[in-house]
């Protein structure tokens, strides 16, 4: 597989970063060449092996049912671009 | 009188615990050498005056009972510290100011060390030689001929403040190599605790299933200190461990006698420099003549662990980082809508290696390739598991060579991203099979600059690692020979 102009203009989509004309081919360039890098895994067979997603063999806890003082509004829009009372202010959505 | 900033942190902590030099004066011979050290660009924010401050009030309080108390500590620009600027080197943080602590910087300023600065580091830690900064270069305080060396990544800043005597120590993290590489790059100690050990609460994150907070420090026995009071569990952090421990410091022994060492043969790859293969030899027979059992080991599927690696680690960050979207903290950059206004703020907010890693991470993510590249990847991950499972039947510790080469010059590798991805060749394997590993310097080759082991430990075997790591060091006396060039 490899990726031409086309994909990078889907995925730069998908990850919501523009892309300039002038930077596609270096781009292309180097994405192409990680990905010929990475493909290096086909030499395998895997077909009995278990995807893991995670070494840690950590069961989930549950923790005390109890009410703290965290994340509270002032501190949450403190690092705010942009806001209005208790909004993030962000581009009109709906006309 | 002898210069403060020589001495290691446990000594540090020793002479103020015993009043022979205050915090004042302990915290003041740092800030001086660090008001004299700009050009080597570690800090990305410096705290110096409220360091002063405490000191003072830690000076003026009579108990100093606690492990760190005193001791003036810089951390990794990725640890999210309260009222004090959080940027992970991205310009899409360069205004970010947390109101909340990480848990391993808390758990510092709670035994009494005091914060005095931020960091540089590659660019959401994603970089071998902390090119990737939005903030500049580090240099690395050893240099070739007269000609400024990569400090490594990408713990970068970290790894030349420790060397250059700008903290007494400091806690970097480590996705795939960036405690252990710099640490090799400039002649100092650094530990990737077992996934697990600390909690990453805090922590800016960037691939959340390998990423762990660990000591960078002058020797052996700061990094078990470190890293006792960094480690345990945390109810914020799903992932971290609840395992029962002594003091890793208290227990440090001088023993390898019976110790069962592998020396994997995958590790010696093609046009390794032969200065790094007899570094290796020397750490066998250090180890042999003490009286370790020494035992040739395979790891059959070293070669495709930086392949599974970049695979694994841009997925996980191009998820981790879509929450840079310019609306609840950041850098913004307007656009027309809301859509245009994120693809403006994440095209000019990141640097080109993150845009590079988000871009392969949603590519093997995306539909149609998620099998192929995404799924392969995990499972060979649990492949190179499965070798370390096998080889730890045997052995009790590994020991390789840290890096394929000592530090290189600025530029060298930033043109091509696989280059830059070998360095991390040695390193990234302890990553995804979640282990401890830790890098020791052992000698200087003919051009002066350091050379590094490593050894891979089992999980949550800390104790051993930092036990085989202390016997060589006592071996191998290794001491710093930075020159102060820079003042």
């Amino acid at each position: 597989m490899s990726i031409n102009k086309d994909t990078i203009k889907k995925i730069s989509k998908l990850a919501r970063i523009s892309v300039a004309k002038e930077e596609t081919d270096r781009l292309e360039k180097d994405l192409n060449s990680i990905l010929k890098f990475v493909e290096q895994l086909r030499e395998l067979n895997t077909d009995k092996i278990a995807p893991i997603a995670s070494v840690s063999d950590q069961a989930l806890t549950m923790n005390r049912d109890e009410i703290k003082k965290i994340n509270e509004k002032e501190e949450i829009l403190k690092n705010a671009p942009d806001k209005n009372s208790n909004y993030f202010i962000v581009p009109k959505v709906i006309e | 009188m002898t210069d403060l900033t020589k001495l290691t942190l446990v000594n540090s902590i020793k002479n103020i615990k015993e009043k022979k030099c205050s915090a004042t004066e302990l915290v003041g011979a740092y800030v001086k050498r660090i008001e004299k050290s700009d050009k080597l660009n570690c800090f990305n924010t410096k705290d110096l005056e409220n360091a002063l401050n405490k000191a003072k009030k830690i000076d003026a309080n009579q108990k100093l009972d606690k492990a760190l108390v005193g001791a003036p500590i810089a951390v990794k620009d990725l640890f999210c510290t309260k009222d004090v600027k959080t940027t992970a080197s991205s310009k899409i943080l360069s205004n970010f100011t947390p109101t909340y602590e990480s848990t391993v910087t808390e758990k510092l300023w709670n035994e009494d060390a005091i914060l005095i600065g931020k960091l540089n580091s590659d660019e959401f830690a994603m970089g071998s030689s902390n090119e990737t900064s939005h903030f500049g270069n580090v240099l690395n305080p050893y240099r070739l001929n007269n000609e400024n060396l990569v400090p490594g990544g990408s713990s970068g800043g970290c790894a030349s403040a420790v060397a250059a005597d700008l903290t007494t120590a400091t806690v970097g993290t480590d996705t795939g190599g960036s405690i252990r590489q710099p640490a090799a790059f400039t002649g100092i100690v650094g530990l990737k605790p077992t996934y697990g050990r600390c909690s990453r609460w805090g922590i800016v994150a960037f691939a959340s299933s390998l990423d762990q907070a660990g000591p960078m420090t002058k020797d052996v026995k700061d990094a078990a200190l470190i890293l006792d009071v960094i480690c345990g569990y945390d109810e914020k952090d799903s992932t971290s461990a609840n395992k029962p421990k002594s003091s890793f410091l208290n227990s440090i022994k001088n023993n390898v006698k019976g110790l069962k060492v592998g020396i994997p043969k995958e590790y010696r790859v093609d046009n390794m420099p032969k200065e790094v293969d007899d570094l290796w030899q020397d750490g066998i027979k250090i180890l042999k003549d003490n009286g370790a059992i020494i035992k040739d080991i395979s790891l059959p599927h070293t070669k495709y662990a930086l392949p599974t690696y970049y695979i694994i680690a841009p997925a996980e960050a191009s998820s981790n980082l879509a929450r840079y979207d310019g609306v609840r903290y950041g850098f913004r950059t307007e656009g027309k809508d809301l859509t245009e206004m994120y693809e403006n703020t994440r095209s000019k907010g990141f640097g080109t290696e993150v845009k590079r890693r988000i871009m392969i991470g949603t590519y093997v993510l995306s539909s149609g390739y998620y099998d192929a590249y995404y799924l392969k990847a995990q499972k060979v991950r649990n492949l190179i598991k499965i070798d370390f499972d096998t080889a730890y039947q045997n052995v009790d510790v590994i020991l390789t060579p840290t890096t394929p080469t000592p530090a290189f010059k600025f530029g060298e590798n930033i043109d091509d991203p696989i280059a830059m991805y070998l360095n991390d060749i040695f390193t990234v394997t302890a990553n995804l099979a979640g282990l401890p590993a830790i890098s020791l310097p052992i000698k200087y080759n003919k051009d002066g600059l350091p050379l590094a082991l490593q050894l891979f430990g089992k999980s949550f075997d800390e104790q051993t690692l930092l036990n085989t790591a202390y016997s060589i060091e006592q071996q191998v006396n290794f001491k710093s020979q930075v020159k102060d060039w820079w003042m």
